[in-house]
């Protein structure tokens, strides 16, 4: 190692104690840290595949080779990657400076506090997520072996078409088919005779609400509309070999344990850049460390006019509760709080509750159209404003998509329904979808979405694409 | 203290390439794109319009990530402006030409394609495989094409990357047999053959290509584009694949005139079209500078097929003529919007000479058929 190197690294051997240190006296709660400094190619791979230890795949070599040209040019930088695992692996890149290194440092000492108490990082497994990503890689590259890579791979490129499909909250719903079976023998089990029975049957204690819909939807398959779209194939998809059920299951667990990450980045980015500037207070900067970590957490908390930069809305966000709860309840209550928002909150709450009208303001936040051939700004109105952030971010951002029927028309065709909300899809990507879904389903399939407010049904036969208003 | 629950290491990664290696995945399925779009990627604007020697973007379709999305163009979409936006604001303009973008990076959806950073040199290489000169012959005027190098003398002595093996063993066979112990051992510094090699200059028989183009009021911009796409490329191809091609460039509506070649790709023209003036010209420049015996001739064609009825005849005898002194005559023409009784194409249905190739173009993804159509030579090697 060149004697620079072994400089940075005995400096970083001797500053980390200190700021894990000023970070417990801060009660930031976090797993055992493993620091490893690796060159650019090697960060740039891991934000590529999200993890080091992933399958291997064409998509992640496009990224990679993406986020490498941004690198080379100048245009951006990944200065860290942190993983949810325990103990929490941290890469710094090589060639940070000193002081780079220790900001990054302490940003991802908050980043681990975050996933190790936000509770919706709690059904994710962070003890062996590592391996079990790298075990899963291994079988694939087994698969490759067996069936060819090219048959692996195009499995892999439908299977990923629609691997946002999962339902993250599946496990605490409950399961509809059992509520069903109990209740085949109160109003569900007969049609009503006319169309006004349910009138008689009004005061009636019913232990069923379903107002009869219960009879038509039993024996549908889903009996209710079901969002885990990857689970709804493996379960009911009639052609497919072990190993492809087992590229589809893998595919969905690591969704599962991504999904966390996708519903908090505001949230986890704005926790770990508010950490990473009390904790850098508490080190003994000189006065040229000083300016330079001035310089560069005023590049990372850099407004856009084009998006929301998670780390500067973040943070303000939680520098205003601080302050509106110490000025409520007095000094020290605010810092509570926000250790109780880290825990309990996603996003989607965390905006609804506590993006405030002068918060809006001070951000300079808008909405912004297209109108012609310009991008121009359509709205100040602050409620509105919150309200679209929340809505973007229903679903981790994803058109949230249900099976409606797994036996449309008897002929085991598959029925999707996008659920509309004022947004319309991106058509030629959608009809390409279908395509991958086919593959898997292996049987015709279908979507129903909308247009300028009217529905539409797109089909996919095997050979050719359809479209029609219904 | 158990405080000091951390670990900083710096591992040897040299080894895990594994981003690399999908990297070039990814690299040989853009290939295989655009070996399936080619007739695509052939009349792709930012390719004829490029300057050439520039890597240049081209749609690839099938390396795009289908999946559910919202359609970012009909969205609203927040954004943070420096203390004083207000509505009305315009914070970006998509370009005028050239496919949408929404504002901000790259990889927002809106992109219809992935910006394949491929240099022409690739295209070129792919689109240039299955081209060749046709019926191309040996012809007096030989030029110095190029020098190769070939191993033609075997020697004593040499380098030892040169050695030649088999003729060794067959010293080591012959000196054994001659001390009455035949067979292969004990090879002695006495056996060794080298290989050496000589510097051979290689010729190739020169050729000129004649490129005339309809530049008349009737050829709209989409008919220019088309017949410049092709030219376009023919002309890479000829400089690319051969050292020894000259071309002339010949622009007419009712007359006809020899242009360079920036006025050829470039200039707009009008007025009413009799194509025998540039047949005329051709035949003038072949005579006075090309003669047949020491070039091979080549003369193509580019109109909307809407000439003067009174002037088909005369073209069919000059193509008959051209077709006496070139080794192929070809014709395309370019189907617009307008439909047409009497075009040429239907004139020279009476011409059946088996060099005479004719072609239609209805739309962009024409012209690589018919660069392959023109330039494609079943019977004889090319150049």
């Amino acid at each position: 190692m060149a004697d620079q190197v072994l400089e940075e690294l005995r400096q970083l051997e001797a500053a980390i104690p200190k700021m894990i240190e000023i970070a417990r006296q801060f009660k930031l709660d976090f797993y055992p840290m493993r620091f490893e400094i690796c060159p650019s190619e090697i960060i740039y791979t891991f934000g590529a595949y999200s993890m080091p230890t992933r399958y291997t795949h064409w998509s992640f070599g496009k990224s990679y080779h993406r986020m490498k040209t941004m690198y080379d040019y100048n245009l951006s930088r990944i200065y860290e990657m942190v993983i949810n695992s325990d103990p929490c692996y941290a890469f710094l890149l090589e060639g940070n400076s000193i002081i780079q290194n220790k900001m990054v440092a302490a940003h991802v000492l908050a980043h681990c506090d975050f996933f190790k108490n936000n509770i919706y990082f709690s059904f994710t497994n962070p003890k062996d997520i590592i391996e079990s990503m790298a075990v899963a890689a291994d079988r694939f590259r087994h698969y490759e072996m067996v069936h060819g890579q090219d048959k692996v791979e195009a499995f892999i490129d439908s299977v990923m078409s629609i691997q946002e499909h999962v339902d993250p909250h599946r496990m605490i719903k409950p399961k509809v088919e059992n509520k069903n079976k109990d209740q085949n023998n109160g109003c569900c089990q007969t049609k009503p005779a006319s169309p006004y029975d349910d009138l008689w049957e009004l005061d009636k204690n019913h232990s069923c609400s379903c107002q009869g819909e219960c009879f038509r939807k039993h024996s549908k398959i889903p009996p209710q509309p079901e969002k885990d779209i990857l689970l709804f194939i493996m379960e009911h998809a009639k052609d497919l070999e072990e190993w492809q059920l087992d590229i589809i299951s893998t595919l969905r667990d690591e969704m599962l344990y991504f999904w966390p990450q996708m519903q908090t980045k505001i949230m986890n980015e704005g926790w770990a850049t508010y950490w990473h500037l009390r904790i850098m207070r508490e080190m003994d900067l000189t006065e040229s460390e000083a300016l330079e970590f001035a310089k560069m957490h005023a590049g990372v908390v850099l407004p856009s006019r084009s998006s929301i930069n998670p780390y500067y809305v973040g943070l303000k966000i939680f520098e205003d509760i601080e302050k509106r709860w110490d000025k409520e309840f007095g000094p020290g209550a605010g810092r509570e709080k926000i250790f109780e928002v880290r825990e309990l909150e996603n996003d989607i709450s965390f905006i609804r509750n506590y993006l405030t009208k002068e918060l809006v303001e001070e951000l300079d936040l808008y909405l912004y159209r297209r109108i012609g051939h310009d991008w121009k700004i359509v709205e100040k109105n602050w409620e509105k404003i919150r309200d679209h952030l929340v809505d973007s971010m229903t679903n981790a951002g994803f058109p949230t998509i249900v099976v409606e029927d797994g036996d449309f028309g008897k002929r085991g065709e598959l029925y999707l329904r996008h659920l509309y909300e004022q947004r319309e899809l991106d058509i030629l990507y959608l009809e390409k979808t279908l395509v991958h879904i086919y593959k898997l389903w292996n049987r015709p399939v279908h979507l129903e979405t909308q247009i300028d407010n009217k529905p539409v049904l797109f089909s996919f036969n095997g050979e050719k694409g359809s479209k029609k208003f219904i | 203290m158990a405080l000091q629950n951390f670990i900083i290491t710096r591992e040897d990664w040299s080894l895990h390439r594994k981003g690399e290696v999908d990297q070039q995945r990814h690299r040989q399925k853009v290939r295989e794109a655009i070996k399936k779009n080619l007739a695509d990627i052939v009349s792709e604007e930012s390719i004829i319009l490029s300057d050439g020697r520039r890597v240049v973007k081209i749609p690839i379709r099938s390396l795009e990530q289908y999946r559910f999305r919202y359609d970012f163009r009909k969205q609203k979409h927040a954004g943070q402006g420096n203390g004083n936006s207000k509505v009305g604001d315009i914070i970006d303009s998509d370009s005028q030409q050239g496919p949408g973008k929404g504002p901000g990076a790259g990889d927002q959806p809106g992109y219809d394609y992935y910006e394949a950073d491929v240099t022409m040199e690739e295209i070129e290489e792919i689109v240039f495989q299955d081209l060749s000169l046709p019926n191309l012959e040996e012809k007096k005027n030989k030029k110095l094409a190029s020098e190769s190098v070939e191993f033609r003398d075997v020697r004593k002595y040499g380098i030892q990357s040169n050695i030649d093996r088999k003729r060794t063993i067959l010293e080591v066979l012959k000196r054994n047999a001659l001390k009455g112990k035949p067979g292969i051992h004990g090879i002695t510094p006495e056996d060794l053959r080298y290989k050496t090699w000589e510097v051979v200059p290689k010729y190739e028989s020169s050729a000129v290509v004649i490129a005339m183009m309809d530049t008349s009021g009737s050829m709209g911009p989409f008919e220019k584009y088309i017949a410049r796409s092709f030219f376009f490329w023919m002309v890479r191809f000829l400089r690319t694949k051969y050292q020894n091609v000259e071309i002339v460039f010949l622009a007419h509506h009712t007359e006809a005139k020899e242009v360079t070649e920036e006025e050829f790709f470039t200039k707009g023209e009008s007025g009413g079209t009799r194509c025998s003036s540039v047949y005329k010209l051709a035949l003038d420049i072949i005579d006075s500078r090309y003669p047949r015996d020491d070039y091979n001739i080549y003369a193509f064609h580019f109109s909307d097929g809407d000439n003067l009825t009174s002037d088909n005849e005369q073209c069919i005898k000059l193509i008959e003529q051209l077709l006496m002194k070139c080794q192929l005559v070809g014709y395309g023409e370019i189907e617009g919007p307008y439909y047409y009784t009497s075009t040429l194409s239907s004139a020279y249905k009476r011409v059946t000479h088996p060099r005479f190739v004719s072609v239609s173009i209805r739309d962009k993804s024409g012209v690589y058929p018919a660069l392959k159509t023109f330039f494609k030579n079943p019977d004889q090697k090319g150049g």
